[in-house]
């Protein structure tokens, strides 16, 4: 009889009586005003160091997409137009201090096109021999050349891959000083070492017998860097940087970094020219080409954003703060007399 | 015994016409199936057995069955269609990613409703195989009982309940009757008399006959039979009712299974929704419109931007073969597919699973909570539909049955006044005779006058008495025991009646013999009854206990008045009130009764008036002796629960098929009638006060009576829903079971639908609605009507008996309570409580609770999509409408299955927004969440916004971010695959930080899970992020996250995003006035609470545990701080206290845990003090 009882009678723990220890917290005035004035403060005081270190920050952006016939590169707009090469002068007051990052940009290529993005071949790219011979159905419709040969790489994405280059010169007393590009360690490290792989065979130009280069590239993967080995086929730092595709429609990508020889330091103030070897086409679709020097602080790259809303923002919060402060003040103490 | 009044029955008929054929709307049964004539061919009719069926599944058609009915939910039909989508069109996302979360859903649900049917299966089989004798080819043969067939003979034992339909033949009593109570079936308890078939011969063996009766029909009281012999209700016992008194009775089964009476009184297994499960719906429907308008405005932006030169397919990306070739219009509208199914998890499948989740396992803290467990009967609530949880939360109209519910069903002597003089029965007293008397002197003729009181009491009654070892009694009416028993326990025992012989065990241990001549049977319109006996020394005394109404004319005018006085003071203290009066007939006026009684019975015609002019002619002149006063003792706190109720804004209708004045009285008992509250009555009586033609009067007063309680009533306040009831006066209403149908079905269509409104208007506006004299279907009648009156109200029904089940199927919610009265109320509920008293902890504290939780639930799940899909269509405007996911498949999977989950569904089970104590003690509190408050569009607008807002934000603070994406310190840029992980990552937090703000029970189960799914979130972005995934085509999320992370802007973007998502709901949280005067009492109660135990905590350290002495600081202060916002409080003695805190709070601020349970009673008695010298 105990023992039934038992068996029915409901436990008698705080769990299932529904009273657990509970911390009951109250959003009142008394916490939430100190906690906006530590908040707001708080914000300011990273909006500020945001902002001096935003605009602390060099940036030099040139178009060269040459719409305008008074660009320099305008002969090269021209689609019919080969091998086009054309410079761009430009000038520094000061030193531009370095690490200088110099990227390019495009405006109005989508890169997130869905179509575009799926189309590659991840298995082809981390090195599967398998999918040379033939690559993944996404490729589409760059999967396979008129005598039905495969892409290697294949795919939208790295058909299209940038092919534009550049040469910096400084012009000190009117002669071409070559400035020193560094094209390593542009791309992500784990890009670089683990997800793209090259296949293990050696030479790598015989793991693309019987495979086509891409339509619109002019040399194969495995020369597309022929003063360094180790950056040719899918390993090569131009080609990672293109395949990890922009967020927007105006994206920049980095190209090089100016960190050696006498540039370590930054580029120093003076006359630069830029060569370019224009090859890439965008006037079809409206689109822009820029290059931009930058150099890079512990936020990245510049961007008035992050230091003006954080300003904003701990402003606000202070002055709400006040205002919670006034209201609590008006109603509350004549009600304590 | 009236009920039997109902019966329609017309014998003569009967046995004038046997029958001649089989007819369709008739049913011809073969006792025993032997077949009545030889020559006739024998055909053995088709009648369907005996087995009761309430589940809806079988083991073969539960998958097809089940899965429509699943798939009829919009819901899942939505995700049906969108999985076919996928599977059938090119979509940006898998067919996983939907179908996983879908099959899930229905996996879940079936296996839900599985066990839940397989619980009905169970609870059938207990009643199907119960086993019963069932005589056969001249054996007894035990039987389950669903294998009764129609014309099956079958054998009941005493206490058993019948197990279908029978017509009784034979019976273990000498005088072929047998005792029967219904109480299972209309709720009445008492013992009814039902008779053998005349003349059928004893041996069943040998008995060959047939009987012809209609096809089976749902009323109780009526019943058709055409037979060889004369039959009526009185030989039909019903499935349900049970044997009383009687050994064991023989009967023919004529209707079986679900054509029982009682079956077919049980209205059909409706499925019940929550009001919330229509909020949802409907919003549903919003979201499904937002999401088709976000789907066509996405294509028709994609084919406006395409028609510019250059945009539909720019060189890099040309378009495959089959593309080009594709028709533009069937292109359109796969693109319309894919976006419909991009933006598809605006619509939450998981919402479903965790709502039935919640649903499920929330409806498990009823079944433990110990409050409901009664040590009497051992069991504590039961739940038997999960799904209505938060309805109990949302309830208005209350409908109670009487017998049983409100009170116990137990009737108990508790005073009487002789001659004036009030005796109360006291057990305590040493008094030589056992009365103790109040007011007046003892003298010897007051002995005499007692003793003759006394006398009456044991001889004017109809109860018989009970052979067993324990002395027992038994009558149709429970106030006659509780007056033979009042008498015995003041010395005058009933002994029995032999052979028409009353014998009585007196004071002085002496049997008196008296001699009963005459039955006057008690009758409603009468309202008394009379006993004409003769004593030894041949005195001819006539005894008559009736209502006072009925009495009072009846006696010398002089004597009334010393008895009125404590008649009216018993009645409006709830007691049920008898007066008692004599007379002694001489031998001519005894003869002369004597004859007319004899004539009017064996009148052919009109022998109920002659019966009735004998009767009021004997019963004249008079004297009286006293009246007495019964209590039918009311349930625990039966008066506490109704007031809570009451309080809490809900409306009490008693439903009862008991007698008026009883009803009357146990609801003046309850509190539901207060002493100033003016009844306005319409029942058979008041009608035919007038002297007019019913209909007429029916009609004056329908008018009359709206005129007082609608049109003059003050209005209500344009804001308040619910008025309040005491401002003005109080109307309470009462109509018996023949007034209402009669307003129903009235002559004429117009009229019907008029006076239905009236009636209608009439009841909403009185506090409280008796219904009495009902039948268990006009109970669901009702119930129904006011369900689908204006603004269909929530209706819940209450009760214990098989009479009940009908409105507690009908109701929105139907609680059943574990009575005495059999399990049909039980099984058919949807809870199940042991008493009433716990029906107010189930609805002020787990109700309300529960509608809280899956309020915010609901809101919570659509704007946690909202603001998980806005950011992914705004990328459509800046990836050329591609469909191009923001999120990877995982994170759009994942989201609404894990990461943002679990904190719902603890706080969806643990929230206590404010503590049980409170809510139980403040009936008010339940008025806020009235109308469905917190899924009304005010507040489902709200919740939209705010997911656009953050929407919004997420999108667009990235974007900006993103204006130069080199945001790592080497210079290196981030893709789309960043941009959207950290879209993801600020939703994730924003959304479980939300819900942290919105948590005001933090118990460590919250802890758990909110810490636990942001921290989940990160290891497992880590995780799918670190490894390149053999089975995965694209790599695309392959160190995405470990690479934000890196980079201090995304930190920072993080940071500030989910921040700025979150202060503005912060500010509001302080500004937002205090929920109306309800809550501002309660707070001031409880500041009033805390502050008196702060003063106690001076005195009382040591009983005090230290955290519990600073939470009690720490409340007074941030309690204070907030009621000093709501600026119409003038509590200086609780501020200037505050305020005085405010320095021993600064130790203690970190160690804010509050034990509810120990400190409110704490506080409560705190606060009794305080609100003394306050005063």
């Amino acid at each position: 009889m105990v023992k039934e009882e038992l068996a029915n009678r409901p436990d008698n723990t705080a769990f299932t009586q529904q009273r657990l220890p509970a911390w009951q917290p109250m959003l009142s005035a008394g916490i939430v005003i100190p906690g906006f004035v530590i908040i707001g403060l708080a914000f300011i005081g990273i909006g500020v160091a945001l902002f001096v270190t935003s605009q602390s920050i060099q940036l030099l952006e040139l178009d060269y997409t040459g719409v305008e016939q008074t660009s320099p590169c305008f002969k090269c707009s021209d689609p019919n137009a080969k091998n086009c090469m054309c410079e761009l002068t430009f000038s520094t007051d000061t030193l531009f201090k370095g690490p200088v990052f110099f990227y390019y940009g495009l405006s109005n290529y989508f890169q997130n096109y869905r179509s575009y993005g799926v189309s590659k071949d991840d298995d082809q790219l981390s090195g599967n021999l398998d999918n040379f011979k033939s690559p993944s159905d996404t490729c589409a419709p760059y999967e396979y050349d008129r005598n039905n040969k495969p892409f290697v790489p294949c795919g939208a994405v790295a058909n299209s891959l940038f092919n534009d280059t550049f040469k910096l010169y400084q012009i000190v007393n009117g002669a071409k000083k070559v400035v020193p590009l560094d094209g390593k360690g542009i791309s992500w490290w784990t890009d670089y070492n683990i997800k793209y792989r090259n296949p293990a065979v050696t030479p790598l130009k015989n793991a693309f017998n019987g495979t086509v280069k891409p339509l619109y590239w002019s040399k194969p993967a495995y020369e597309l860097d022929p003063s360094d080995p180790a950056n040719n086929g899918f390993i090569n730092q131009d080609f990672l940087v293109w395949m990890r595709r922009a967020a927007l429609p105006d994206f920049r990508k980095l190209y090089r970094r100016i960190t050696d020889g006498d540039y370590a330091e930054g580029l120093p103030a003076g006359n630069y020219s830029l060569q370019i070897a224009y090859n890439y086409p965008v006037l079809s679709f409206e689109g822009r080409k820029k290059v931009v020097f930058s150099n890079v602080s512990w936020m990245g790259g510049k961007n008035e954003f992050l230091g003006i809303a954080y300003l904003v923002i701990g402003s606000l919060c202070v002055v709400m703060s006040v205002v919670m402060l006034i209201v609590y003040a008006k109603f509350k103490f004549p009600e304590e007399e | 015994m009236s009920s039997l009044s109902l019966f329609f029955l017309s014998l003569s008929h009967l046995i004038s016409s046997p029958p001649p054929s089989l007819r369709v709307d008739s049913r011809t049964i073969y006792v025993g199936h032997r077949s009545c004539s030889a020559t006739e061919a024998f055909i053995p009719p088709k009648f369907c057995d005996n087995r009761i069926v309430s589940s809806k599944y079988t083991v073969w058609n539960f998958l097809p069955k089940n899965l429509f009915e699943q798939f009829r939910r919009i819901a899942n039909f939505y995700f049906l269609i969108i999985f076919l989508v996928q599977v059938i069109v090119d979509t940006p996302t898998s067919p996983v990613t939907s179908g996983l979360p879908l099959f899930f859903v229905i996996t879940v649900t079936a296996i839900k409703q599985g066990y839940e049917d397989w619980l009905r299966h169970k609870a059938d089989n207990e009643v199907n195989k119960y086993l019963v004798t069932v005589l056969e080819d001249g054996g007894r043969i035990q039987k389950e009982s669903e294998k009764i067939k129609v014309g099956d003979v079958v054998e009941v034992e005493e206490d058993e309940t019948f197990p279908c339909d029978l017509i009784l033949l034979q019976s273990s009593r000498d005088d072929d009757t047998c005792f029967v109570t219904t109480a299972s079936l209309d709720g009445e308890s008492n013992h009814k008399t039902h008779y053998t078939v005349p003349d059928t011969e004893k041996d069943l063996e040998s008995l060959n006959a047939t009987i012809e009766c209609e096809q089976p029909q749902p009323d109780l009281y009526n019943i058709k039979i055409k037979t060889g012999w004369s039959l009526g209700p009185e030989n039909l016992l019903l499935k349900g009712a049970t044997l009383k008194n009687t050994q064991k009775i023989c009967g023919v089964a004529v209707y079986t299974g679900m054509e029982t009476k009682m079956a077919l009184n049980y209205q059909g297994k409706s499925q019940k929704r929550s009001a919330v499960e229509k909020s949802i719906n409907a919003f549903l429907l919003v979201y499904l419109c937002i999401l088709v308008s976000k789907a066509l405005v996405c294509t028709t932006l994609k084919y406006v931007w395409q028609s510019k030169p250059g945009q539909d397919e720019p060189w890099y990306n040309e378009k495959t073969q089959r593309e080009k070739e594709t028709n533009l219009y069937l292109k359109m509208f796969t693109d319309f597919l894919s976006f419909m199914v991009l933006f598809n998890f605006i619509i939450p499948v998981s919402m479903y699973v965790t709502v039935e989740m919640q649903k499920f396992l929330g409806s498990f803290f009823i079944t433990w909570d110990k409050d409901f467990f009664d040590p009497e009967i051992k069991e504590g609530a039961l739940v038997n539909t999960s799904d209505l949880n938060e309805e109990l939360g949302q309830v208005e109209y209350v409908f109670t049955d009487k017998t049983g519910t409100l009170t116990q069903n137990n009737m108990e002597f508790i005073e009487c006044c002789i001659d004036g003089f009030q005796y109360k029965y006291r057990d305590a007293s040493s008094e030589l005779d056992g009365f103790c008397v109040t007011d007046g002197p003892v003298s010897k003729l007051q002995q005499k006058k007692e003793e003759l009181f006394l006398r009456a009491l044991c001889l004017c009654h109809t109860v018989q008495v009970k052979e067993s070892e324990q002395r027992g009694f038994i009558a149709s009416s429970p106030d006659e025991v509780a007056l033979v028993k009042g008498a015995m326990r003041y010395g005058f025992t009933f002994l029995g009646l032999e052979s028409k012989t009353m014998k009585i065990l007196n004071r002085n241990n002496d049997v008196e013999m008296y001699e009963l001549l005459h039955v006057l049977n008690f009758d409603p319109v009468r309202r008394r009854m009379s006993v004409i006996v003769r004593s030894k020394s041949g005195d001819t005394l006539l005894f008559c206990k009736g209502a006072d109404s009925s009495i009072f004319p009846r006696v010398r005018r002089e004597e009334v008045e010393r008895i009125r006085m404590h008649v009216e003071r018993n009645a409006t203290e709830g007691y049920r009130t008898l007066c008692v009066a004599y007379k002694i007939l001489s031998a001519e006026e005894y003869a002369q009764a004597d004859a007319g009684l004899r004539e009017a019975r064996l009148a052919l015609q009109d022998r109920e008036e002659k019966l009735m002019t004998v009767y009021n002619q004997v019963e004249t002149g008079m004297s009286l002796i006293g009246a007495t006063a019964v209590e039918d003792r009311l349930q625990e706190e039966a008066a506490e629960t109704m007031e809570a109720l009451q309080g809490a804004g809900m409306k009490v209708w008693v439903l009862t098929g008991d007698k008026m004045e009883t009803a009357k009285s146990t609801c003046y008992a309850c509190r539901l009638f207060q002493r100033n509250t003016e009844l306005l009555e319409l029942t058979v009586r008041t009608l035919e006060d007038g002297g007019r033609r019913r209909e007429e009067r029916l009609h004056d007063l329908l008018l009359e009576y709206h005129k007082k309680a609608v049109q003059d009533a003050p209005p209500v306040k344009a804001g308040v829903t619910r008025s309040w009831s005491s401002a003005g006066q109080d109307y309470g209403f009462i109509i018996d079971g023949a007034t209402l149908s009669m307003v129903l079905n009235s002559s004429s269509e117009s009229n019907s639908n008029r006076y239905k409104n009236l009636f209608l208007q009439i009841c909403q506006n009185c506090t409280s609605v008796l219904c009495c004299r009902m039948a268990p279907l006009q109970k669901a009648q009702i119930v129904k009507m006011v369900k689908n009156s204006k603004g269909s109200p929530i209706t819940l029904s209450i009760g214990d008996g098989a009479n009940d089940v009908s409105m507690i199927l009908e109701a929105h919610v139907g609680i059943g309570i574990k009575g005495k009265e059999g399990r049909q109320a039980v099984r058919n509920s949807d809870y199940a409580i042991p008493k009433l008293k716990h029906l107010k902890k189930l609805l002020l504290a787990h109700g309300h609770l529960y509608y809280v939780r899956i309020a915010h639930l609901v809101q919570y799940f659509f704007y946690k999509n909202l603001c998980f899909i806005l950011p992914q269509f705004l990328y459509q405007f800046f990836c050329g409408y591609s469909q191009q996911p923001l999120y990877d498949a995982a994170y759009l999977t994942m989201y609404n299955i894990c990461f943002t989950s679990m904190p719902i569904l603890a706080y969806s089970l643990l929230e206590q927004h404010i503590c049980m104590e409170v809510l139980l003690d403040n009936a008010t509190l339940y008025r806020e969440i009235a109308k469905n408050a917190m899924l009304r569009w005010g507040p489902f607008l709200y919740w939209t916004l705010l997911g656009v807002f953050h929407g919004l934000l997420f999108f667009f603070g990235v974007r900006f971010l993103f204006s130069n994406p080199a945001l790592q310190d080497n210079g290196q840029v981030f893709g789309n695959w960043s941009y959207g992980t950290i879209v993801f990552t600020v939703l994730v937090f924003t959304v479980t930080l939300k819900l942290a703000l919105d948590t005001r029970h933090w118990t460590w189960i919250n802890h758990f899970v909110i810490w636990g799914s942001l921290a989940f979130y990160v290891f497992f972005s880590f995780f799918w992020g670190g490894i390149i995934w053999p089975f995965l085509r694209q790599q695309r999320l392959y160190f995405v996250f470990a690479n934000m992370l890196s980079s201090v802007s995304a930190w920072l973007v993080i940071i500030l995003l989910i921040l700025l998502s979150l202060l503005p709901e912060i500010l509001l949280v302080v500004f937002r006035k205090p929920r109306g005067p309800h809550a501002r009492q309660v707070e001031l109660k409880h500041t009033h609470t805390r502050t008196r135990t702060h003063t106690h905590t001076h005195t009382h350290t040591h009983t005090l545990p230290g955290t519990h002495i600073c939470t009690v600081l720490h409340f007074s202060r941030s309690r204070s701080l907030t009621l000093s916002l709501s600026l119409s409080l003038s509590l200086s003695l609780s501020l200037s206290l505050s305020l005085s805190l405010s320095v021993p709070d600064l130790h203690c601020s970190n160690l804010k845990y509050i034990c509810c349970d120990n400190l409110t009673t704490y506080f409560l008695k705190g606060l009794a003090v305080v609100n003394g010298t306050h005063a």
